[in-house]
């Protein structure tokens, strides 16, 4: 590994992914070729993860279940990441090339933290996850999609943020909810139903297992709480103290109680 | 016809020194120290924007003195290398004797090969998970590395200061103790500085996976006291 001092004019900037492109060392992918659409039916896809808007921040979370075609290929991977301090980002899709993003998209930010001396905007760092979607394009259509969610806490405005993504890197802000993933359209209609202007974190955390339990009672694909095993969806809040992962005895308490209810309701 | 000057090796490599020791030698200086919880780099630095100190990795700080640009560029080549290096084999592998290496090449070769010297002193902090791991690597303009666990001073005046440094450092000081002296060494009997003259930052062992964290405002005013 040669040590990475350019000259002025050859200098990649503060983007990493900019100084991987000019070591040669950008990700492999684009030019599998059309063999690559090949015996895909074997990899593992992730499925719902989802965001909601609270007063002083956003939760995220997200079910812990892969499936490769009809089989769970993993009970408990995790979908629901900090992508910095201030941000969290949850993918649905092709699991190999949706974690190689994550990973490539923390690093971006950290790197151009460092290097610039002070972090990007969150419209910025929303920004360069269009990027990185858009140039995964031409693997996302031989049959490997990911379909991420970012959400954070914007400083400047003092709110919490969440936007959308498609495979073209097309990027849509939503306001109070969103969902993306096989279970989504599930998991959508409970937030659409139970979300309000006036939800605080409490609220907006047991919406979010509510919701998710839901798609996983409609979509195969989803996971739903493993009382066996004790394996429960990632749920995570951002505030203006930053990105924080719930504890799972927390979640399986949430989910007790919200269980609890629902049995108690269908007496 | 003319005749070359015959210019002795001796004396280009003391011209090439002396020059790059005025360069050097016209900063402030700065002190990094290591203390029972981490390692503290403390620069005289009055401005708010051009950087002495920074953040490498999560457990490697830098801090340069002399010609900005040259450090700075340094400075960038270094986080880019521990970036690369954590994305392609893993984040545990980074390491500051690698970087300090390199950057001595990098040293060295301007040194010995180009047109100047690069007018720069630098130090590598690198914080281990226990306090024995800290390790503190000192670059010169030459391209020597030297390596302590104690304190490092560089810059202008650093003579004086190391004599400052030398008379109360102490293995084990808390942070308050590590800073106050530092700053002490940094101001002379004669001076006073205040935290407006000072850029400070810790690799400190309970911050988390990004160890470093910089010192500011309210929070350094009240360490300085």
């Amino acid at each position: 590994m040669t040590f990475p001092l350019f000259a002025p004019a050859e200098d990649p900037g503060p983007s990493f992914v900019a100084l991987l492109a000019r070591l040669g060392m950008d990700r492999p992918g684009s030019d599998l070729g059309p063999a690559a659409s090949q015996g895909l039916d074997g990899i593992a896809h992730g499925t719902t993860v989802l965001a909601i808007r609270f007063a002083d921040g956003v939760v995220m979370a997200g079910d812990r279940r892969a499936t490769s075609g009809h089989l769970i290929s993993h009970r408990s991977i995790e979908k629901v990441f900090p992508a910095d301090s201030g941000s969290g980002v949850a993918i649905a899709g092709a699991a190999g090339p949706a974690m190689e993003m994550v990973r490539l998209f923390q690093l971006q930010l950290e790197h151009y933290e460092k290097v610039e001396g002070s972090p990007l905007s969150l419209e910025g760092k929303a920004n360069q996850l269009t990027l990185m979607l858009r140039s995964h394009l031409p693997v996302a259509m031989m049959g490997l999609p990911v379909v991420p969610l970012f959400a954070g806490y914007d400083k400047q405005q003092r709110r919490g943020r969440l936007f959308q993504f498609d495979i073209t890197g097309g990027r849509y802000e939503e306001q109070d909810h969103a969902a993306t993933g096989s279970g989504s359209l599930h998991a959508t209609t409970v937030m659409k139903l139970r979300f309000n202007d006036d939800l605080d974190a409490d609220s907006a955390l047991d919406l979010a297992v509510e919701a998710l339990f839901q798609a996983a009672d409609e979509d195969s694909a989803t996971g739903g709480p493993d009382m066996v095993r004790g394996i429960f969806p990632v749920l995570a809040t951002i505030t203006s103290s930053g990105f924080e992962r719930l504890p799972d005895e927390d979640v399986a308490s949430r989910t007790s109680v919200f269980l609890d209810r629902l049995s108690g309701g269908a007496r | 016809m003319t005749v070359p000057m015959y210019v002795s090796p001796e004396q280009v490599m003391k011209d090439r020194a002396d020059y790059a020791r005025k360069g050097i030698a016209r900063g402030r200086a700065s002190v990094a120290s290591t203390y029972s919880d981490g390692v503290l780099l403390c620069a005289e630095n009055p401005s708010k924007t051009l950087r002495k100190v920074s953040e490498i990795y999560d457990r490697i700080g830098f801090m340069g003195v002399g010609k900005y640009n040259e450090f700075d560029q340094l400075r960038i080549a270094g986080v880019r290398h521990a970036d690369l290096k954590g994305y392609s084999y893993s984040r545990a592998d980074v390491d500051a004797r690698w970087l300090a290496n390199q950057y001595a090449q990098i040293l060295g070769q301007y040194f010995t090969h180009e047109m100047k010297p690069l007018e720069v002193e630098m130090l590598i902090a690198e914080m281990g998970t226990e306090p024995d791991g800290d390790r503190l690597f000192h670059l010169l303009y030459d391209g020597t590395v030297m390596d302590t666990t104690s304190y490092v001073v560089i810059g202008g005046e650093a003579d004086v200061i190391r004599e400052r440094m030398e008379a109360s450092w102490a293995v084990g000081a808390d942070l308050q103790t590590a800073l106050r002296l530092a700053v002490g060494a940094l101001a002379g009997p004669d001076r006073n500085l205040v935290p407006d003259d000072l850029e400070v930052a810790v690799l400190a062992r309970d911050n988390g996976r990004r160890a470093f964290l910089r010192l500011e405002g309210e929070a350094l005013a009240t360490l300085l006291g």
